[in-house]
């Protein structure tokens, strides 16, 4: 670890990369985790459920996967900030903060696609269940299992979501060196410093971790045909 | 009914492109906004002279109440990359239009860091620089990129933070120790632009490495957005006044921050204004650039910035020194 810290502190001006990085992925895979139980949770609901002004839930869901991330960023600040509602959480300028703003972006976005996922192919299993004669519990079961690699792909994509996320994570983290500077607001920093090339590199940085993690869960979903169409 | 939806959709995707289309034609028929300075000022410098002509036409109608004002044509734009104060506190928004009015060419600027704005001149981006931090001003005119320096005014840099436990002061230097000391929370702007270069300098200055100190944080953003999250931390941070008052005035929240260190000398903060140099990039607007410093430089511009938000903030938020 300390190696990597030192060589990163070579090649970098002094930004702080290294725990930019430890907080980027930090977050991003808290955040994930959070908004993936929610999302999909929530979207296995509104599959199942049946209710009135049903169709204006799911137009306003679908609405909410392109909210700007700013904009839930300004929101959240608003709650955090030590006169907002949530003050005294004292959880403005922290990682849980930038986790609270990233989960209200990502949900909506697992949410939406679980749902779509289900709708077209839930029914098939279902009747498939039916004829086994599966409980209400054992088909819902089934039905996530079977469907297991489109949640997956709802789920990184909830994930490329966070790590690349800069506004939100501007406004409540406040980018502040060592504590809530995320590779993205580093690469934002370096870019209004003038170091055009060094925000390139952490870009690329970035998109490498991220394939090394695509890589890594594809890994672990062995067992499974590899499915090169997500 | 299906055919029907059908048709609808493409109705309607049909007026969105056309909508849209319009839209952009007719951003390009007028003058770039200010708004988007990066666009403009990649097109503005080579394309004014061929433009000028093909625009007037169609711009005398939505700018004709200005027209009657306005004695001298509308020449073109100059491309200006400034500090983030002299956009934050309004200055350029109140200078520009007079400076349209009364020479014809349109400023824009690009607000950004010392250091970010200096490297836009490096590279030719921009027409004019007005930045405030002298000793990189007169290496980028040893180096060639600017013409020459002028003076413009100055501003002053105050310390903000709670009332405790640093009373009010002009002692720049036991402030600054006492935080060191007491490890009290500072919240710097940690972007090297001129503020922050100035804050680091003093830490220097007084042999103190700010640090080891494990309350101190840096921002990496503007001089706004710092103030705040001083203000939400209950901690002190170097601010030009400026800003300071601006945000004090403005901002929703009221800040509760208070001014605990001014006056000390070596707290003023000089902006010069320099044309960026056209045997380097002979296609940069240095006839409007030229005139920006003529202008701004006069008594009677000086006079303006000189009284300046003395109206609105009860103090003049910058002091002229062209002439000096």
């Amino acid at each position: 670890m300390q190696v990597i810290k030192e060589l990163l502190d070579t090649f970098f001006s002094d930004v702080g990369v290294f725990d930019a990085i430890c907080v980027t992925f930090q977050m991003a895979f808290c955040a994930t985790a959070i908004s993936s139980v929610l999302g999909i949770l929530l979207g296995l609901l509104l599959e199942r459920a049946d209710f009135v002004g049903k169709k204006v839930v799911i137009r306003i869901n679908r609405t909410l996967m392109g909210v700007p991330p700013v904009v839930v960023g300004l929101i959240v600040y608003m709650l955090l900030m030590r006169r907002g509602p949530l003050g005294r959480l004292n959880m403005l300028f922290s990682i849980r903060g930038m986790i609270l703003a990233q989960v209200l972006i990502i949900t909506p976005i697992i949410c939406g696609m679980t749902y779509t996922t289900l709708v077209s192919r839930a029914p098939a299993v279902r009747a498939f269940a039916k004829t086994m004669g599966a409980d209400r519990l054992q088909t819902q079961w089934l039905v996530v299992r079977e469907l297991k690699k489109e949640l997956y792909f709802a789920v990184v994509t909830g994930f490329g979501r966070s790590i690349s996320e800069v506004g939100a994570v501007m406004l409540v983290g406040g980018n502040i060196k060592g504590h809530t500077r995320t590779m993205t607001t580093t690469i934002s920093l370096l870019k209004s410093q003038g170091i055009f090339t060094e925000g390139l590199t952490l870009g690329l940085l970035l998109l490498l971790m991220a394939f090394v993690i695509q890589s890594l869960a594809d890994f672990f979903q062995k067992g499974e045909r590899s499915d090169e169409n997500y | 009914m299906k055919k029907q939806r059908q048709w609808l959709a493409v109705v309607l995707a049909t007026l969105l492109l056309a909508g849209a289309l319009s839209g952009c034609g007719g951003k390009e028929a007028e003058t770039p906004p200010a708004e988007s300075p990066a666009e403009a000022q990649e097109e503005a410098p080579a394309e004014t002279p061929e433009e000028t002509p093909a625009e007037e036409p169609e711009e005398t109608e939505p700018a004709a109440d200005e027209a009657d004002a306005a004695p001298v044509e509308k020449k073109g734009v100059l491309m200006m990359a400034t500090t983030t104060s002299t956009a934050d506190t309004g200055l350029l928004d109140y200078l520009a239009p007079i400076f349209l009015e009364q020479t014809g060419w349109e400023l824009q600027w690009n607000a950004v860091g010392t250091g970010e704005a200096l490297k836009m001149g490096e590279n030719g981006d921009v027409d004019i620089v007005l930045v405030h931090a002298k000793a990189s001003e007169e290496e980028f005119v040893a180096n060639g990129f600017g013409v020459e320096r002028f003076q413009v005014m100055y501003n002053d840099f105050i310390v903000v933070g709670p009332a405790e436990p640093i009373a009010h002061t002009e002692d720049i230097e036991a402030a600054f120790k006492t935080i060191q000391e007491e490890q009290l929370t500072f919240v710097s702007r940690g972007d090297d632009s001129g503020t922050d270069k100035k804050e680091k300098g003093i830490w220097k200055k007084l042999e103190l490495d700010q640090t080891q100190n494990p309350n101190y944080l840096e921002s990496g953003q503007g001089m706004g957005a710092t103030i705040t999250m001083a203000d939400e931390k209950g901690a002190y941070c170097l601010t030009d006044r400026g800003t300071w008052l601006k945000m004090k005035n403005d901002a929703d929240v009221e800040l509760q921050l208070e001014v605990i260190c001014e006056g000390a000398a070596d707290l003023l903060n000089q902006y010069g204004i320099i044309a960026v140099s056209p045997e380097k990039y002979p296609e940069v607007n240095n006839e409007a650039a030229n005139t920006m410093i003529e202008w701004i430089c006069s008594e009677e511009v000086q006079e303006l910035i000189g009284n300046y938000g003395v109206e609105e903030y009860g103090q003049a938020l910058f002091t002229p020194n062209a002439n000096e």
